[in-house]
């Protein structure tokens, strides 16, 4: 048996590591993809919390992110297409229309 | 024991897959990295007794989502060339200062985890049928319905937003 | 006394009628709607009168209210009419030297286009005009003291395609418009002191005024008065009025509005009363007026800026009659002289009338035979307006100057009998130069239609016997008529009023006049222009000519006072105003500018943002908490 807080650094790990991801890289695509790992790992933490409280709510949670998570992959994905398909770069610095 | 070691080598696996997230150039490689995080918490999911969300992780998450993304990966990154490089002068100190904050969070985090006593303690008991799909599935059905059925909502939506957003522009 | 408002309404019918019926009744039924309207006006207004004089004197006083129009704190403000005495004769005059002037308008303005524009306005300068004088509150009197100066405006500028006309009509209603702010903040002043603006309310707590504030609202009531009534030096607008219509001038120019500011003077007299300075400054600034106005007669040649400026120098009188006290005395001179004065415009409209529209007297003359209804009732007018003794103009004239040498005031006694030798000059030399001699112009001047000589000869009568209501020694009607009003609160009358007249003082001007009429016969009897003047002169008369330059000086001070006025505010408001908005507006911009580098529209350093603020508040939970 592991104490349950293995499990919530871990989750902590992972979110950090994913957030740094977001900053850091510069293919949406792959920002992207950071931003599911930050997901996951908010699931590892609500699973574990569920496991210590014996709560099924925690399941349910979880359940319910990867239904929106699911929805917002698609629609991001989406948009992302429609953004970057007629350019020569996939770059998200390119963007620039909210330039003070 | 052996959850011990089941524990240690998925965690290691999730940290690298991460890892590799955050730092691969080509973006096959940081879906397939995702791909192997993923994977680890579905294992992590079955030590926790979440048996069902295991294996929904593995085929939502692993399997359709990240089919999608490799999808448009193949889509888009066809021909395009690679980033350049000017921009990074101008955000040069980007990365670090974001390592530097996710730093400090993750400290903070520990803090309070260490400060609660969660690191040391271990779980309870598992008691009665916790976990198992048959509990996850009356939760859903009875207490659960309504958010549960909501959720078909935000599906409803997401699907109407890609098809206006993925038509064709005139 | 109820039904006092019919005399109001008529007018206010008859101007609606013509301004909105007018074109589709036509002229002629637009005449007898608008003289109808004042004909029945003055018939009502002598049964008030009538009805007045069954009552014994001291209850010859009635305040009808129509209904409350303001009602806030303490303050309450109603629309009613106060008919007593003094309101009832302003009635008289205004309707009855209203109505003739209405049926003289018929024919002079015969063959005028806008025929019933011109109607429509006469009957709104009479609803204005009975207002102001009956109303029994500053506030309605000073909707009245407005309303004449529009009706003004728009009938001096009645041509409105003269570019003259309009300047004139402008200038008369600014400097009106600026009398009128003086009457406001007199109103103010009463408001924030007494609390009340009825006429009963104000003049019975004149006492619980303090003297620096009754001085300050007498002299801010004067500054109205003496913008309407054409008091130097804001006398200028009157002769530039003459531009209008000559009934116009008549009615509104000699008869009735330019003497509102006597009777705001007359009805506010407890106030007047109460500041003794303000009175003296009235009465000197009245007597000085008449002098100044008589002498700038003598040298004018057109026939109706001679009549103007002669006007302006009765107003002097008057207000050398209500600035000493003698208000009874001056009201009677302003009824005399709204007969004589009205009359000497009408024959003078009937001789441009007859000259086809001609108003220099040096290509007049001759006109005694060829006009002789417009010669003899011109010749009463002038007589009565020069003081010749047994007209009516020499009754008033000598109650002003006896109450002043009897209340001693002897240098504006004195004032006032060079004056009267004065009038009596230019006003004979006007009538020497247009009806005597030779005919100089070249034209076929005719008599006017019976619609014009009837007013002028009923005029006439007036102006002949109108003063043996007042003769001294004997009896004064009119003046008993007036007392009650001016018995009510104190100040009323002036001790000396009482007193035996002044016989020497008398005959000393009846001479005067007398050989007034001899300098005029002298120089301008044969009925010749002079055309060389005397060396001794003529600097003198350029002087008087250019009416002493008031209108050069008050130019060249107004205009360019306000030139660089304009220029200092405006360097003001570049500087400091547009420095303090410019200032602000620079501080929030170049904070902007400075701010502006974090908006550099990348989204990971918006995304490091968030990151920030979020674990700055994951410290704030996790350390501080």
């Amino acid at each position: 048996m592991v104490p349950i807080g293995y499990y919530l650094v871990l989750s902590a790990v992972l979110f950090v590591i994913g957030g740094v991801g977001v900053l850091s890289r510069r293919n949406p695509l792959q920002m992207f993809m950071a931003v599911e790992l930050m997901w996951n790992a908010v699931n590892l933490s609500f699973v574990a919390f569920a496991r210590q409280y014996l709560d099924m709510a925690g399941h349910i949670f979880v359940f319910l992110v990867i239904t929106v998570a699911a929805a917002e992959v698609a629609i991001g994905l989406a948009i992302i297409v429609m953004v970057f398909r007629k350019r020569e770069h996939v770059d998200v610095d390119d963007l620039s229309l909210m330039k003070g | 024991m052996l959850s011990t070691v089941v524990f240690w080598i998925a965690a290691v696996l999730a940290v690298a897959g991460a890892i590799g997230v955050v730092t691969l150039r080509n973006p096959v490689h940081t879906a397939l990295s995702l791909v192997l995080t993923m994977l680890s918490l579905g294992v992590l999911f079955l030590l926790l007794h979440a048996e069902f969300l295991a294996v929904v992780e593995v085929l939502v998450y692993a399997g359709a989502v990240m089919v999608l993304f490799l999808f448009v990966v193949t889509l888009l990154m066809a021909g395009v060339k690679p980033p350049r490089e000017e921009h990074h002068l101008r955000l040069a100190y980007q990365t670090l200062i974001a390592g530097l904050f996710g730093l400090i969070l993750f400290v903070l985090v520990l803090h309070s985890l260490v400060g609660a006593g969660w690191v040391g303690t271990l779980a309870g008991p598992q008691g009665g049928s916790f976990g198992t799909i048959a509990s996850f599935g009356t939760a859903l059905f009875t207490r659960y319905l309504l958010p549960f059925e909501l959720t078909a909502v935000v599906l409803l939506v997401a699907v109407i937003g890609v098809v206006v957003l993925g038509r064709e522009q005139e | 006394m109820q039904d006092a408002i019919v005399i109001l309404l008529l007018p206010a019918l008859g101007s609606l009628i013509a301004a909105i019926f007018g074109k589709s009744i036509g002229r002629k039924a637009t005449a007898y709607v608008t003289v109808g309207a004042m004909g029945a006006a003055f018939l009502w207004t002598l049964s008030v009168f009538w009805r007045l004089l069954q009552l014994p004197p001291a209850q010859r006083s009635f305040d009808p209210v129509y209904w409350q129009w303001i009602h806030a704190g303490a303050l309450k403000l109603q629309f009613g009419l106060l008919i007593d005495p003094l309101s009832t004769t302003f009635f008289l005059i205004v309707t009855f030297v209203g109505f003739l002037i209405h049926l003289y308008s018929v024919g002079y303005m015969h063959d005028d286009d806008n025929f019933q524009r011109f109607f429509s306005y006469l009957n709104l300068f009479a609803l204005a005009m009975l207002l102001l004088v009956s109303a029994d509150n500053f506030v309605f009197l000073l909707v009245g003291w407005g309303g004449v100066g529009l009706a003004s405006y728009l009938l001096i500028g009645f041509w409105h395609t003269r570019p003259s006309a309009v300047q004139a009509a402008r200038k008369a209603l600014v400097l009106n418009v600026a009398g009128d702010v003086g009457i406001m903040l007199a109103i103010f002043i009463l408001v924030t002191t007494l609390g009340r603006l009825n006429y009963a309310g104000v003049f019975s707590h004149v006492s619980s005024l303090s003297a620096f504030q009754v001085e300050l609202i007498a002299f801010l009531l004067y500054l109205g008065a003496a913008a309407k009534s054409a008091q130097f030096p804001l006398h200028v607008w009157l002769p530039d009025a003459m531009e209008g219509p000559t009934p116009v001038s008549a009615l509104i120019h000699a008869a009735t509005m330019v003497t509102a500011g006597v009777y705001l003077v007359a009805r506010a007299y407890p106030i007047f009363h109460a500041a003794p300075v303000a009175a003296e400054w009235i009465a000197g600034i009245g007597a000085f007026t008449a002098l100044f106005a008589a002498t700038i007669a003598i040298t004018q040649n057109d026939i109706k800026r001679v009549i103007a400026y002669s006007t302006v120098s009765q107003l002097g009188y008057m207000f050398l009659a209500v600035g000493i006290g003698a208000y009874a005395a001056g009201i009677f001179h302003l009824t005399m002289h709204a007969f004589f004065k009205a009359l000497l415009f009408l024959a003078a409209g009937s001789v441009i009338h007859a000259v086809s529209g001609e108003q220099d007297m040096r290509k007049m003359g001759g006109l005694k035979k060829l006009l002789p209804i417009t010669y003899w009732t011109m010749l009463i007018g002038a007589a009565s307006n020069a003081g010749v003794p047994l007209f009516a103009g020499f009754f008033s004239k000598d109650e002003i100057l006896g109450q002043a040498l009897a209340s001693g005031h002897f240098w504006l006694w004195l004032v006032g009998v060079v004056t009267a030798f004065f009038t009596a000059l230019y006003i004979f030399r006007l009538i020497f130069l247009t009806f005597h001699g030779k005919y100089r112009g070249d034209g076929h001047p005719h008599e006017s239609p019976k619609v014009m000589t009837i007013p002028l000869i009923v005029l006439a009568v007036g102006a002949l016997f109108g003063g043996y209501l007042n003769v001294p020694g004997a009896w004064s009607v009119f003046d008993d008529w007036l007392a009650p009003v001016f018995a009510r609160y104190p100040g009323g009358t002036i001790a000396a009023a009482s007193a035996a007249p002044n016989w020497g003082a008398m005959a000393l001007t009846a001479v005067l006049v007398l050989v007034g009429i001899y300098v005029a016969w002298l120089f301008f009897g044969r009925g010749e222009v002079r055309t060389e003047l005397p060396e001794g002169v003529r600097g003198v008369h350029k002087v008087l000519y250019n009416k002493y330059y008031i209108d050069e000086i008050g130019h060249a001070a107004l205009v360019w006072t306000t030139d660089h006025l304009g220029i200092a505010l405006d360097l003001f408001d570049r500087i400091v105003m547009d420095g303090i908005v410019m200032g602000i507006a620079a501080l929030v911009k170049a904070w902007g500018e400075a701010l502006a580098p974090l908006q550099d529209g990348f989204l990971r350093r918006y995304g490091l943002a968030v990151l920030i603020g979020g674990v700055a508040i994951v410290a704030y939970l996790t350390l501080v908490q």
